[in-house]
């Protein structure tokens, strides 16, 4: 199997709190893998230790190895700000920059680095918008704020301002749960269009959200990686009591 | 019946005295600005801003020169002074988690609460005596040791309620850490940064002591940074306690023009705040 990105024995500890414990996890390429399990059960760690957003958390310790594309992304020498060139982020809350224009945010990860090049720029904030399905609602507003447009249109342009990077990975963090059911719906098809150029890997605790959007699920409890597996097969038949009670709604 | 009229009574007086603490608050400051406002309006003519001071025993002139001298320092300890304090505080709050950062805070704060006469001797022990001289630079350093906490602390504030969102939203886009922290952070919060720099500059507007035996002041136009120059505040004391009336209607012009430069930097304080607006 070719994964793009890989969890071996990778543990994550804030402090003397083991926060993900010895995971290994294979994320294909060019698939959608969701993470799922109960609140507080470490998905947020462990997708945050995928672009070394640990970094900046003092207490946070990152032990295992975490591979992309077989390179050890904690190895030696290794730029963070490279690897989260390569392996962009959503987050739960849209976080458009409130002082940009629509415009500029879709652009904001070339300004930002002052590696915009002013003949490329509207090219790439159409051919991004486009990708999220947002260019027609926002084409004839590209200088007004990001702030005036609704929750669902600001994750769009959340994810338009990841793609505009040119990332291989994507990561997303419960991207649906601050957003209304059709702006769900959006986002989820959005999801299912990505995974065409680049991996995704999607946290979520809406399980019905990882049955429709992800081709891989693993079910994590209390920081350990219970099961893991085909969607299908976590969803329908899966092996452990555990993931089975937490599917069919009996705790978490 | 009777504990509602005690209830209406009790809250009749608590209102009185509130009202009457307000007007306690308000009164001295009425006064002042009334008081400087008859005296100084009268002395106030187009000489003041364009003539500098006369010869004693002459009639006439102006402040022209402790004007320029007030920009001047106020200029130059900013060039000094804004950078180390705004640099300080992306510093404080990005990278300073550890021991150097409570010590640098807990500077500033002492630092802020160190009477600006005792600035004023360290600038002068600093740079008067090994220069040589009084001197422009003297002053200008004097006042930026003053602007710094103030400015520090006030940025460090402002970019604490930045939403951390940001800055996460900014490095995952592979944006190192200090172009995130100026570019994303600071001017996020440069209104409320810049509130705090008016601050810090009418806090050293009106400032005397620490120039007292810095920039020391003259009656004429400065030529150079390194020889004494004169300010605004330092001409009104001088004036104000020289034997002259002629001088010391000068010196209630002066006062009257210094408290609208402090009026109108409060007030232009006052609306970046109003207008500061995050997500
Ligand atoms: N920055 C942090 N500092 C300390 N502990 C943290 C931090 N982030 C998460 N944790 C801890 O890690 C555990 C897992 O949290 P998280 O990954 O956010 O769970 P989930 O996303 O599954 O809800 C929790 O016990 C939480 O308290
Ligand atoms: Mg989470």
């Amino acid at each position: 199997m070719n994964a793009k990105v890989s969890l071996e024995n990778m543990s994550v500890h804030f402090g003397g709190n083991h926060a993900v414990k010895s995971v290994n996890l294979d994320f294909p390429a060019n698939s959608v893998t969701a993470i799922i399990g109960p609140s507080g059960c470490g998905k947020s760690t462990l997708l945050r230790s995928i672009n070394r957003m640990h970094d900046l958390v003092p207490t946070a310790r990152v032990s295992g190895r975490i591979t992309l594309d077989g390179k050890d992304i904690y190895g030696a020498g290794v730029d963070p700000v490279s690897i989260r060139r390569t392996i962009g982020m959503v987050f739960q809350k849209p976080n458009p920059f409130p002082a940009m224009s629509i415009h500029d945010n879709v652009v904001a990860g070339y300004k930002l680095n002052n590696t915009l090049k002013r003949s490329e720029a509207d090219e790439i904030v159409e051919s991004s918008l486009r990708r999220v399905a947002l260019w027609d609602e926002v084409k004839d507003r590209l200088k007004s704020s990001a702030m005036d447009l609704s929750g669902g249109q600001q994750q769009r342009l959340c994810i338009a301002r990841t793609i505009a990077v040119q990332p291989e990975v994507i990561l997303m963090d419960e991207p649906c749960s601050a957003l209304d059911p059709i702006a769900t719906l959006k986002i989820e098809e959005l999801v299912e269009e990505l995974k065409e150029q680049y991996t995704v890997i999607i946290v979520t605790h809406n399980m019905q959200q990882a049955a429709r959007v992800s081709d891989s699920t693993a079910f994590m409890y209390m920081g350990e990686m219970v099961e893991s597996g085909p969607t299908k097969k976590i969803f329908t038949n899966p092996e452990m009591k555990q993931t089975e009670d937490y599917i069919t709604g009996r705790f978490g | 019946m009777k504990s509602l009229t005690f209830r209406h009574l009790t809250n009749g007086v608590v209102t009185l005295l509130m009202v009457l603490a307000t007007l306690a608050v308000l009164t001295p400051l009425g006064l002042i600005f009334l008081h400087i406002l008859k005296m100084g309006l009268s002395s106030i003519s187009l000489d003041f801003f364009t003539q500098i001071p006369k010869p004693t025993g002459e009639s006439g002139g102006g402040m022209a020169n402790g004007l320029f001298g007030s920009g001047l320092l106020i200029l130059m300890a900013s060039i000094i002074g804004l950078p180390v304090g705004v640099l300080g505080a992306v510093y404080l709050t990005e990278f300073g988690s550890g021991k150097l950062a409570t010590a640098i805070r807990f500077s500033a704060d002492v630092l802020a609460g160190v009477p600006s006469i005792i600035t004023g001797m360290v600038a002068y022990s600093l740079i008067v005596v090994p220069m040589k001289g009084f001197s422009a630079l003297a002053g200008a350093v004097a006042l930026s040791l003053i602007m710094i906490p103030i400015v520090l602390r006030t940025t460090e504030e402002q970019l604490k309620m930045v939403p951390g969102t940001l800055r996460e939203a900014s490095l995952a886009l592979g944006v190192p850490l200090w172009r995130t922290s100026l570019k994303v952070m600071l001017v996020s919060a440069a209104k409320g940064v810049v509130t705090g720099i008016l601050l810090s500059i009418a806090r050293v507007a009106g400032e005397t002591a620490p120039l007292l035996f810095t920039a020391l002041g003259n009656q004429f136009w400065s030529k150079k940074l390194t020889e004494p120059i004169a300010a605004l505040p330092l001409q009104i004391f001088n004036f104000a306690i020289a034997p002259y009336e002629d001088w010391h209607k000068l010196a209630w012009a002066g006062a009257l023009v210094l408290v609208c430069i402090m009026f109108a930097l409060n007030l232009g304080a006052r609306m970046m705040g109003k207008t500061q607006r995050l997500n």
